[in-house]
C-alpha cells in the first residue's frame, strides 16, 4: 500500500441522506483493509442548511477533515451545493453530481433566482464531471428514494476498490427490506 | 473486532467496557449521541436530566453509592453544572465518575466557543483529551480507574471534530469484578461544611501535584521524537492536523491536558531547538509553559478564534497551501424551520405585533431569520424570561407592552422555570410564551419531562404546564393553537396589554416526532393558479414548501410542493383570495 491518501467530499442539503452515504463509503474502505477517517457537522445543518461530509482513506490517515484544495472526488447531492464546494477540490479532481436543484429560502421567497448553467460552470473548471439523473434512475431501480445509492454506484466506479467490499458495506448498513432495491440502484450507477 | 465509530459512539462503548452503572446527561450538540448510544448497553441506567446540574448531581449520587457514573454535556452545560462540580472536586468519589464535555470550536451549533479546559484548572480536576475514536474509547475506560485511584472526578474533553468524526475502534470485553454498590457513610468526606472542606482542600492540592508528577508514567501523554529542530506540543484533533501538516516535526502529544506533566514538558523542550504549542481556542497549555520559564511560540502565529484546520496551521507556519478554484457567488442556504413547524405562526404574529422578543435557545431561535425576523435577544438557555423581567423594569409603560419572552418546553424546564418564579414573585408585567412542541427538537428530538417518555423509551409522568404555571402563581394562563393565526395573534395582543405577568402555552407537536399518535400529517394544500394574484402574502411565513414561481413575462405565482406540505393550514389563512385549499 502506498502512503497516498484519497480524499472524498460529500455535499448537499440537510435531510438528503448524506450521512448514510458517507457511512457506506467509510465501511467499504475499512472492509478493504484501509485506515479511514470521516467528519461532518450535525446540528443546525439538519434544518435544511448546507452539509459537507469528509471521508479519507489510505494506509494511515491523520486529519479527519480534508485540507482545503486537496479533495480528489466531489460527490454532490445537489447542484448549487456541488458548486459551492468546488474550492475544496484539487486541480483535476473528479466530480459526480446529482442533477437536482433544491431552491434555498431566498429563491423560494422570490428574492433571488436559482443560478443557471451550474453544470457548465462546474465543467469549465473540472472537466471530469459526471452529471447523474439520480431521481430518474432511482425510479428505474424501483424506488424514487434510492437516488443516493445510484450516485454512490457512480462514485464507486471512480475509486479503485473491488465491488465485493461495496456490496458488503451496503448489506451491513442498508435495512434488510430495502437491500435489494439499493443493490439494483448501486449497480445502475456503477454501469453509467 | 473492529468498528467505525464516531467519538461519541466510542465514548458510549468505553462506558460499557468500564462497567458504568449510571449515565445521565442533558442533550447538547456535539455531545448528544453519547447517551443516545449508551442505551444499547442494557446494564447501564441511562436518563435525560432536565438540565446539566441535575445530570451531574445524579452522577455524583451514583458514585457515592459505589457505582461508576458517566455524565455528558456540551461545553456551555458545564456553566450550569459548575456548582456541584467545584465541590465534588473536594469530596472526591466512591465509584469512578467521568464528566464528558464536548466543546464546539468554530460554533458550528453553539452560542459561544468557551474552552472547557479552563474549568478543569479552575475546579482542580484532571482532564483527558482524546485525539480520535480509538482514544475516546480507551480514555473513557481508563478514566474510571484514574478517578478511583486518585479519588477525583475526571473530565474528558471532546470537540466537534472528535465527537462527530469517525475512525476505527477495536472492541474489548467489559471489565469484571467491580465491587457491588452499597451505602457507605463517610460524613467527613462527603458533607462539605467549612470544617470538613478545610480538611479536603489541601488533599485536592496534593492530588493535583501528584497527577502532574505522574504525568510521564500515566498512559495518556506520549513523546514522539522525529526531527528535533522543531518540537510541537499538542493535543486532541490538533495532533492529527500537526502530523498531517508537519510530518517531520517531533511531538509531545498530551492526552491529559490538566494537570500538565511538567517533567515531560521540560524533557521535550530540552530536546528540540524550537518549541511550539498548537492548540485550539485559548492559550491554555502555552501560558502554563511560559509560566515554567520555557520559551514557546503559539498564539503569536495561530488564531484564538475558531477551530484550527490543516489549512490554518499551514498558513501559520508559512507553508504553501494547495491551489483552490475560485469561490462561486451563490445564494446562501441557511437552516430554516420545517414545513408545518408549530413555531412559525407564533413568530409571524409577534412580527405583526412588533413585539420586542427576548429569545431563548432551540429550533424557535430560527424565528430570528427573515422573513419572520421576530427575535431581539438570545443569551443562553432559560435567559428569555429573566431578560424580559429586566427589560420591563426599565422601559416606560407603552414600551413594556411590547415585551414578550419566548421559550421552548425543554428550555423552560431546563432553567426557565426559575425566571418565571422571579417574574411572578416580583410582579414584572411581561408576557411569556412557552412553545410546547412536546420534544427537545433542536438537538434531534430527545424526550424531556413534558414529552411523556424517557430516554429508555418508557412511558413517564408528563408535566402539566398550565398547572405548573398556576402553582408558580401565574394568574393569566392561556393555551393556544399556534396553527390558528387569528387566535394566536388575538391572545398575544390581549396578554401583552395586560399589566401583569401572563403565560401563553402553545399546544402543537413538532412535525418530526415519529411516535404514533403525536403528530399526524393533514391533507396537503395546493395553489389554485387561476385565483392566485401573485400578491406574495403566503411567502411571508418562509415555509420551505411554498415556492415563488416567476411568470414568463406574466405575473408570478406561488406553488406548494406536495411532497413537503404537512397540511398545517397556516398559508391558507394568509391568502386573501381563497387561492389556497386542500388538494382534491
Ligand atoms: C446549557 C445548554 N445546554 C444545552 C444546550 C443545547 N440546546 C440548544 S437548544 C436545546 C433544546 C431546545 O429544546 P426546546 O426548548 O424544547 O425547543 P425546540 O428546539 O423543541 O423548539 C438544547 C438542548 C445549550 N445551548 N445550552
Amino acid at each position: 500500500m502506498s502512503d497516498q491518501i484519497t480524499n472524498i467530499l460529500l455535499v448537499g442539503v440537510g435531510g438528503q441522506g448524506i450521512l448514510l452515504a458517507s457511512e457506506i463509503l467509510s465501511e467499504t474502505f475499512m472492509l478493504a483493509g484501509f485506515d479511514v477517517k470521516k467528519s461532518e457537522i450535525h446540528g443546525m445543518s439538519q434544518r435544511g442548511g448546507s452539509v459537507v461530509s469528509h471521508v479519507r482513506y489510505g494506509r494511515e490517515v491523520f486529519s479527519p477533515i480534508v485540507p482545503e484544495g486537496e479533495g480528489d472526488i466531489l460527490f454532490g447531492f445537489e447542484l448549487m451545493e456541488t458548486c459551492r464546494a468546488l474550492p475544496l477540490l484539487k486541480k483535476g479532481g473528479k466530480v459526480v453530481a446529482n442533477d437536482l436543484r433544491i431552491p434555498p429560502p431566498s429563491v423560494l421567497m422570490g428574492q433571488e433566482t436559482y443560478p443557471d448553467g451550474l453544470a457548465d460552470r462546474i465543467r469549465s473548471q473540472f472537466p471530469d464531471l459526471l452529471l447523474v439523473d439520480g431521481q430518474h434512475l432511482a425510479m428505474e431501480a424501483g424506488n424514487p428514494r434510492v437516488a443516493n445509492t445510484v450516485l454512490l454506484g457512480a462514485v464507486s466506479k471512480r475509486i479503485d476498490i473491488a465491488e465485493t467490499y461495496w456490496l458488503s458495506a451496503l448489506e451491513k448498513l442498508v435495512p434488510k427490506k430495502a437491500l435489494e432495491v439499493n443493490r439494483k440502484a448501486f449497480m445502475l450507477g456503477r454501469d453509467l | 473486532m473492529q468498528e467505525i465509530f464516531s467519538g461519541n459512539e466510542a465514548i458510549a462503548r468505553g462506558a460499557h467496557e468500564a462497567g458504568v452503572r449510571v449515565a445521565s446527561a442533558y442533550p447538547g450538540t456535539p455531545s448528544t449521541e453519547i447517551l443516545e448510544n449508551i442505551i444499547q448497553y442494557k446494564e447501564i441506567d441511562a436518563s435525560w436530566a432536565p438540565n446539566e446540574k441535575v445530570a451531574l448531581e445524579v452522577g455524583i449520587g451514583a458514585s457515592f453509592g459505589g457505582g461508576r457514573a458517566l455524565v455528558a454535556m456540551k461545553h456551555v452545560g458545564v456553566n450550569v453544572a459548575a456548582d456541584p462540580l467545584f465541590t465534588l472536586s473536594y469530596t472526591g468519589v466512591n465509584g469512578g465518575l467521568l464528566l464528558v464535555v464536548a466543546d464546539d470550536p468554530e460554533m458550528h451549533s453553539s452560542q459561544n466557543e468557551q474552552d472547557s479546559r479552563n474549568y478543569a484548572k479552575f475546579a482542580k480536576v484532571p482532564m483527558l483529551e482524546p485525539a480520535d475514536s480509538r482514544e475516546c474509547k480507551e480514555f473513557t475506560r481508563l478514566a474510571f480507574e484514574l478517578s478511583e485511584r486518585y479519588d477525583t472526578p475526571v473530565m474528558l474533553r471532546s470537540t466537534t471534530r472528535i465527537s462527530h468524526g469517525k475512525s476505527i475502534v477495536e472492541l474489548k470485553e467489559p471489565v469484571t469484578g467491580l465491587p457491588a454498590p452499597k451505602l457507605v457513610r463517610n460524613a467527613a468526606k462527603l458533607v462539605m461544611l467549612p470544617g470538613n472542606a478545610k480538611v479536603r482542600h489541601p488533599l485536592v492540592e496534593e492530588r493535583m501535584a501528584k497527577l502532574s508528577r505522574d504525568g510521564a508514567a500515566l498512559p495518556f501523554n506520549r513523546l514522539e521524537l522525529r526531527d528535533t529542530r522543531m518540537g510541537v506540543i499538542t493535543s486532541g484533533v490538533c495532533y492529527q492536523y500537526v502530523r498531517e501538516v508537519l510530518p517531520g516535526a517531533s511531538t509531545l502529544k498530551l492526552g491529559m491536558v490538566h494537570p500538565l506533566p511538567h517533567d515531560l514538558i521540560r524533557e521535550f523542550a530540552a530536546k528540540v531547538d524550537r518549541l511550539y504549542v498548537v492548540e485550539e481556542l485559548d492559550p491554555f497549555i502555552e501560558e502554563q509553559i511560559k509560566a515554567m520559564g520555557i520559551a514557546v511560540t503559539g498564539k503569536e502565529i495561530l488564531p484564538i478564534c475558531g477551530e484550527l484546520t490543516p489549512g490554518r496551521i499551514r498558513k501559520a507556519f508559512g507553508l504553501p497551501s494547495a491551489e483552490t478554484s475560485a469561490m462561486e457567488k451563490l445564494p446562501g442556504r441557511p437552516p430554516n424551520m420545517c414545513p408545518g413547524c408549530p413555531h412559525r405562526g407564533v413568530f409571524f404574529a409577534l412580527n405583526q405585533l412588533k413585539a420586542y422578543v427576548t429569545g431563548d435557545i432551540g429550533c424557535y431561535t430560527l424565528g430570528f431569520l427573515p422573513p419572520l425576523s421576530a427575535m431581539d435577544t438570545c443569551i443562553c438557555m432559560g435567559a428569555s424570561i429573566g431578560n424580559a423581567t429586566g427589560v420591563v423594569k426599565v422601559v416606560g409603560e407603552e414600551e413594556r407592552k411590547k415585551v414578550v419572552a419566548v421559550i421552548g418546553d425543554s428550555t423552560f424546564l431546563h432553567t426557565g422555570i426559575n425566571g418565571l418564579m422571579d417574574m411572578v414573585y416580583n410582579n414584572a408585567p411581561a408576557t411569556v410564551v412557552i412553545l410546547d412542541n412536546r420534544i427537545t427538537a433542536m438537538t434531534g428530538r430527545q424526550e424531556n419531562p413534558a414529552s411523556g417518555f424517557t430516554l429508555m423509551d418508557e412511558p413517564a409522568q408528563r408535566i402539566d404546564f398550565p398547572l405548573l404555571c398556576k402553582a408558580l402563581g401565574v394568574k393569566h394562563i392561556r393555551v393556544v393553537n399556534p396553527l390558528d393565526l387569528e387566535e394566536t395573534r388575538r391572545v398575544l395582543q390581549e396578554e401583552m396589554e395586560r399589566p401583569e405577568p401572563s403565560v401563553i402555552i402553545t399546544d402543537k407537536p413538532c412535525v418530526l416526532i415519529k411516535r404514533e399518535g403525536v403528530f399526524t400529517k393533514g391533507p396537503v394544500y395546493q395553489v389554485n393558479a387561476e385565483q392566485c394574484t401573485g400578491c406574495r402574502a403566503c411567502l411571508k411565513i418562509g415555509c420551505p414548501a411554498i415556492e415563488w414561481q416567476p411568470g414568463e413575462g406574466k405575473k408570478g405565482k406561488a406553488f406548494i410542493d406536495p411532497l413537503l406540505c404537512t397540511g398545517c393550514d397556516v398559508c391558507r389563512q394568509l391568502c386573501k383570495f381563497d387561492a389556497i385549499g386542500r388538494s382534491k
